[in-house]
């Protein structure tokens, strides 16, 4: 069965599009689908058009109603959609396994009663679309074969495919897609948005990554961690310990239901090692373990494992790093 | 407050998991069934919703007959009732069929807030919540961090990929809670001794009038099941003073230093 339409979920970010987005139409480009169009939402959608078209969207259906930055977004977005699908018939839709996809998608599966899969790393179009998906932290692989219903949804974690620009790609279609909103989205408003501003490179994009677990003891001790990730020209990551515990924002978790990374360096800190944190970097072309703990299941992965106090090196390593020359 | 928690009973995560080679579903032979850490968050969300505002707390949860320990815990700590919807046709069931009994278990009283984890331990899908608030057709405020309430209304904090918000929601909802929304209490004595005697119900697929939903009626299929290479361990040196110096060497050799 020939793939029709794909239709990638574009989220917004600071009224660019997401990377996450950019990875899932260049993933959609080699499907072999019949078309590539991007769906987004936002009053900042209009902005994103341009670098959506660049990554293969032939079309940009949007709509820049206010009430999508207003409300909470997964309700109005996949009524929204859900309207477009029984318009356009897309085959298959791709969403980032961020918290705004996982709103739309698993909204949007209920609602159209389709199958939807989550936690994607890949995907093959030929015969049936299958997706393969990483389980137990990546020690085991499932492929999962969606059935005759359409559309499929699919999640993929972010990176698991290299954002590129389409070869010969022309500014896109856009097309306007009335907004659904339903008095009970209207009930759930965002009275207040903040923004963590991280000094130095994004996680998702530093050559290293200092992060830190639950063996940091405190918040204060991340100080430390920064100071480091400074010195490197580094990001500074943490286990969801540790953000679960309040000490640093959840947009430095690294794992299974954070970001992904793929650093030349990373370096835990503390961090006992626990699948769903290293499913999130185990992909680094480096690892470093620092852990009082010799059974610690992080030394497993790591090239350099160093038993200890993870305060007491990193100071050494601060002031080493600092006494370098240039 | 008419609240409703959701809770699972999953295999003990602090083992490891691994599914099995012939029916690719989860064994869960292999480990010490518990109630979904993640779970005692929000079975705590609720009862500190009904504490202040009044109302009770109704424990909802689909899996096998044994399933009822994890139902039981969440009486033990304070819950006032609880239903466990068992049925054979359930195993092996995807996300979409999960949401579907519970919301037909949920909607037959009416509710003010239904809570949730933001995923399971087990199978983390992470789009049962959401799901499940299309098919109540409610509101889904999900990953939240906070939660106070007024009595009518609920406000949210909540991560967000980049930051938090908060969010003033209405009533009914669905609400997600993370692992950092509270300190879960423990069940007491007493608790543990009078959950024995407070409702309990058990209802099948035909209960609820749920008819070719489970495993069967899923529109996906396990096609394989393939054990990824093991990433290999290096060398592990314990630290005499000279720990960072090493890492120092690791990192002019990765050429970013
Ligand atoms: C569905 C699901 C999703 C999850 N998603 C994620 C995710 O995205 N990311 C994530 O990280 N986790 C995730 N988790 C949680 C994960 O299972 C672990 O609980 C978590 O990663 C543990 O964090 P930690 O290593 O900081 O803490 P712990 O496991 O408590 O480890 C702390 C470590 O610090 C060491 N230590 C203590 N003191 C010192 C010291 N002074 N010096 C050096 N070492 C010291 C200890 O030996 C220990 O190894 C998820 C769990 C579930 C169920």
């Amino acid at each position: 069965m020939a793939l029709g339409t794909v239709w990638v979920f574009a989220e917004l970010s600071q009224d660019r599009a997401a990377t996450g987005a950019l990875e899932l139409l260049t993933k959609a480009r080699s499907l072999g689908a019949a078309d590539v169009e991007a769906v987004c939402f936002g009053p900042g959608a209009g902005d994103a058009v341009a670098e959506l078209g660049r990554h293969g969207a032939t079309t940009v259906r949007l709509s820049t109603d206010p009430a999508f930055a207003e409300l909470l977004l997964g309700g109005p977005a996949a009524d929204t959609l859900a309207a477009a699908v029984a318009e356009h018939r897309p085959d298959l839709i791709l969403f980032a396994a961020t918290h705004t996809g996982r709103d739309v998608a698993g909204r949007l599966a209920a609602k159209l009663d389709v199958p939807v899969i989550a936690n994607g790393l890949d995907i093959e179009a030929g015969e049936a679309i299958t997706v393969t998906t990483a389980i137990f932290g990546a020690t085991q692989v499932v492929r999962t074969e969606f059935g005759a219903r359409r559309p499929a949804l699919a999640l993929f974690r972010p990176k698991s495919f290299p954002a590129a620009v389409a070869p010969g790609a022309v500014a896109p279609r856009v097309v306007e897609v009335p907004a659904v909103i339903r008095e009970c989205h209207r009930r759930a408003r965002v009275v207040d948005r903040s923004v963590e501003i991280a000094a130095g490179p994004k996680l998702e994009e530093a050559e290293v990554v200092v992060s830190g677990g639950r063996g940091i003891q405190n918040a204060g001790n991340f100080e430390l961690l920064r100071e480091v990730a400074e010195l490197l020209h580094g990001a500074v990551g943490a286990s969801r310990a540790v953000v679960d515990a309040g000490w640093v924002p959840y947009s430095l978790q690294v794992g299974q239901t954070g970001k992904t990374v793929k650093p030349a360096v990373y370096i835990a800190c503390g961090i006992s090692g626990a699948m769903q944190h290293t499913v999130g970097m185990r992909g680094a072309q480096k690892i470093v373990a620092i852990n009082k703990d010799p059974q610690a299941p992080i030394f497993k992965l790591a090239d350099l494992g160093i038993v200890g106090d993870a305060l007491i090196v990193l100071r050494q390593l601060r002031d080493e790093l600092r006494s370098r020359p240039g | 407050m008419n609240v409703v928690v959701c809770v699972k009973l999953v295999p003990d995560p602090d083992s490891v998991g691994q599914l099995d080679a012939t029916t690719h579903r989860l064994r869960r032979d292999l480990a010490e069934p518990v109630l979904d850490p993640g779970d005692e968050f929000g079975v705590e969300a609720g009862l500190r919703l009904v504490e202040a505002h009044g109302g009770e707390v109704r424990v909802v949860s689909m899996g096998p007959e044994r399933a009822l320990d994890a139902v039981r815990k969440a009486l033990a700590m304070g819950a006032a009732r609880g239903v466990l919807v068992t049925d054979d046709d359930l195993g092996g069931s995807d996300a979409l069929t999960t949401a579907k009994v519970l919301a037909a278990a949920i909607g037959r009283e009416p509710f003010d807030v239904v809570i949730t984890a933001t995923e399971s331990t087990d199978g983390y899908t992470g789009i049962v919540p959401q799901a499940l608030a299309e098919l109540l057709d409610v509101p889904a405020v999900t990953f939240a961090t906070g939660v106070v309430s007024d009595g009518t209304a609920l406000t949210v904090t909540r991560q967000t990929e980049s930051g938090s918000e908060t969010i003033l929601a209405g009533l009914p909802c669905v609400l997600s809670v993370t692992a950092g929304v509270n300190e879960p209490r423990y069940p007491s004595l007493r608790g543990i001794m009078g959950a024995k005697s407070k409702p309990m119900d058990r209802w099948t697929l035909a209960d609820l009038g749920l008819g070719g939903v489970g495993g069967a009626g899923a529109g996906q299929t396990v096609v394989s099941v393939t054990t990824s290479e093991e990433r290999r361990a290096g060398e592990v040196v314990t630290d005499d003073g000279d720990g960072a110096h090493r890492i120092v060497l690791l990192l002019a050799r990765a050429r970013v230093i």
